[in-house]
């Protein structure tokens, strides 16, 4: 089964109950931290890290003794990344996306495959939990390659043990989080009581609804604000799996990197319940489905 | 004409409720919310919309089936895994489409299309505080940083028409595309850090952007009593890196109540905060050269 831990607002709670349900997991677990942008599951789980690979992106490479300056490749190029001025070949690999049209329309085979760093793929262990993460290089502006290539591990590591994937997604409903959020089985929005939460949960269910995935709402911070979020919940058909109360205590351990399931009996006992949840939601889609 | 923008690296630090206070605060200036994709802003400013514009950014392709000779060439040269296989024929997921046009161009039959992509709608509007442009990606819509240019871009327009001497802007979360967009020509990034073990992380890693685009940067601490350790440790790290600390701000119940009632906090009448986010303003402003000392203040720089 693969979880995916999202929401629309940033700062709403993600991390903090991807590291918790990490924490109280039953059975064999792989994590996978696709806020590339923002990393910060490793700071909870606090997993050796084993290992890491750099990762990057095709881009153009042009053999300027081959280009016959024709000017294909600029045509059919959507992203301004390859043009030519006169005699002279220009690329923006910061502005390629990957897609090689450039490389099947040139007729003379001029364009080869450079690459483009993205940053990298981290692994490694806390206890039995394998823990994975990507970085995206500061600079790069795409994330979702790197979320790609962090999934992919993910679901290479996973298999290898028949583990279950928790994915920390990043924030927002656009590419990144789609990205992110795409093959999950089973999505979890963490939200929390405010205007702010609510008008951007709503924007995730919109953005989410299309994977056709049972998705249910997490509520951190509750009783900080108001009502509104439960209603639109009702209204919605979207179960709320768990409730997070707020606590200037659980806000003090979060601020010290500590993992509120391992702190606190009763949240250790709020996360086992909401693991429970997640597994119940699993098996009736599949049930619906079969 | 100035720009100050508003970023944080990890969302959730405060980055809007403080924005929508130095948009009660500022004077003669343009309000923009670039955080085009989870766009909060208009929240507190109820802003009235003068009008609305439609956003296309880039293509679509579009298999048409009855032209479609089922060769499957698309899927094979598709890169993005966008093509798949159906019944009769193949489809492209538009989620996973980047329209890079080259299915299109392959294609042995003509038989994809190529319509333009309708991303979402931006707003001129006017609020309390004054003009606002804002925008609304559509749900799962590519936030390639265009729409952030786009606005920004009209939002420095109109400002320069009305006079306006400041471009006030919210940013996104994160270290990517909109934020890169969002920081493009502005004068200063306000970073809204928290003390937090995130916060603290992420601070390093907006940082870092801010110097990788020789963007001047000054920092802000919000919900700063929550870690007492934590804040002195931004606050080295702010001395190390040569960041203006701006001031901080406590972790306060009142961010929720005025935004429950669509508040900027400063707004409250027992604000226990104003006075602390007057001062920050203060900073921001002699920081980014709104006000005479800082003409004072470069000449000096100059001088040395």
């Amino acid at each position: 089964m693969i979880v995916a831990i999202a929401s629309g607002k940033g700062g709403t709670g993600k991390t903090t109950v991807a590291a918790s349900l990490a924490a109280v997991w039953q059975g064999p677990l792989t994590t996978a931290d696709l806020d590339v942008e923002a990393p910060n599951l490793h700071l909870f789980l606090q997993a050796r890290i084993e290992g890491r690979r750099a990762m990057s992106m095709m881009v153009p490479e042009v053999d300027e003794s081959r280009c016959n300056r024709c000017g294909a490749c600029s045509d059919i190029c959507q992203f301004k990344a390859i043009s030519v001025m006169g005699e002279v070949m220009l690329t923006f690999p910061e502005m390629c996306h990957g897609c090689g049209a450039c490389m099947a329309v040139c007729p003379e085979d001029a364009i080869s495959e450079g690459a483009r760093p993205l940053g990298e793929v981290l692994w490694g262990r806390r206890g039995d939990i394998d823990c994975l993460a990507g970085r995206l290089r500061v600079g790069e502006a795409m994330s979702p390659p790197l979320i790609g290539h962090v999934k992919d591990a993910a679901e290479k590591t996973a298999a290898a043990r028949g583990a279950d994937i928790l994915y920390d997604a990043p924030p927002g409903v656009s590419c990144p989080a789609v990205k992110a959020v795409t093959g999950a089985d089973v999505i979890v929005l963490v939200t929390e009581p405010t205007p702010f939460g609510l008008y951007d949960l709503k924007l995730a269910v919109e953005s989410f609804a299309v994977f056709d995935r049972p998705m249910g709402v997490v509520v951190n911070r509750a009783g900080i604000g108001t009502g509104e979020g439960y209603e639109y919940c009702r209204q919605s058909g979207l179960p709320v799996l768990a409730e997070i109360p707020f606590t200037r205590a659980a806000a003090e351990a979060y601020s010290r990197g500590q993992i509120l399931a391992e702190v606190f009996d009763e949240h250790r006992g709020r996360f086992a319940a909401l693991a429970k949840e997640i597994r119940r939601q699993h098996a009736v889609a599949g049930e619906v489905t079969a | 004409m100035k720009e100050i923008v508003c970023i944080s690296g990890k969302g959730g630090t405060g980055k809007t409720s403080l924005t929508a206070a130095f948009s009660h605060l500022a004077e003669n200036k343009m309000i923009c919310d670039l955080d085009v994709d989870a766009p909060d802003l208009h929240l507190i400013l109820k802003p009235r919309i003068s009008t609305t514009e439609e956003f296309y950014s880039g293509n679509q392709a579009r298999i048409d089936p009855d032209r479609c000779n089922g060769c499957g060439l698309c899927e094979e040269l598709c890169r993005f895994g966008a093509v798949s296989a159906i019944e009769d024929g193949f489809e492209i997921d538009p989620l996973r489409c980047e329209g890079c046009k080259l299915c299109v161009a392959m294609c042995p039959v003509e038989a994809i299309e190529f319509p333009r992509r309708h991303c979402g709608r931006w707003f001129r509007s006017e609020s309390r505080f004054g003009p606002v442009f804002h925008a609304q990606l559509f749900p799962g819509e590519e936030n390639s940083g265009r729409m952030v240019a786009l606005l920004k871009q009209q939002a420095r327009q109109a400002a320069e028409q009305r006079d306006l001497g400041l471009v006030l802007c919210d940013g996104a979360p994160g270290i990517g595309c909109p934020v890169i967009a969002s920081l493009s020509g502005a004068d200063l990034a306000v970073i809204v850090s928290e003390p937090t073990v995130s916060g603290r992380h992420d601070l390093e890693r907006v940082a870092d952007l801010c110097d990788h685009f020789q963007m001047p940067a000054a920092v802000v601490i919000n919900k700063a009593d929550l870690n007492a350790d934590a804040c002195k440790d931004i606050e080295a790290f702010c001395v190390q890196r040569g960041l203006d600390l701006l001031g901080v701000v406590p972790h306060h119940h009142q961010f929720v109540q005025a935004m429950i009632q669509e508040k900027a906090v400063t707004e409250l009448e027992d604000s226990a905060v104003a006075d602390q986010i007057r001062r920050i303003w203060s900073g921001i402003e002699r920081r980014a050269g709104l006000t005479e000392t800082q003409s004072h203040e470069t000449t000096t720089l100059k001088e040395e």
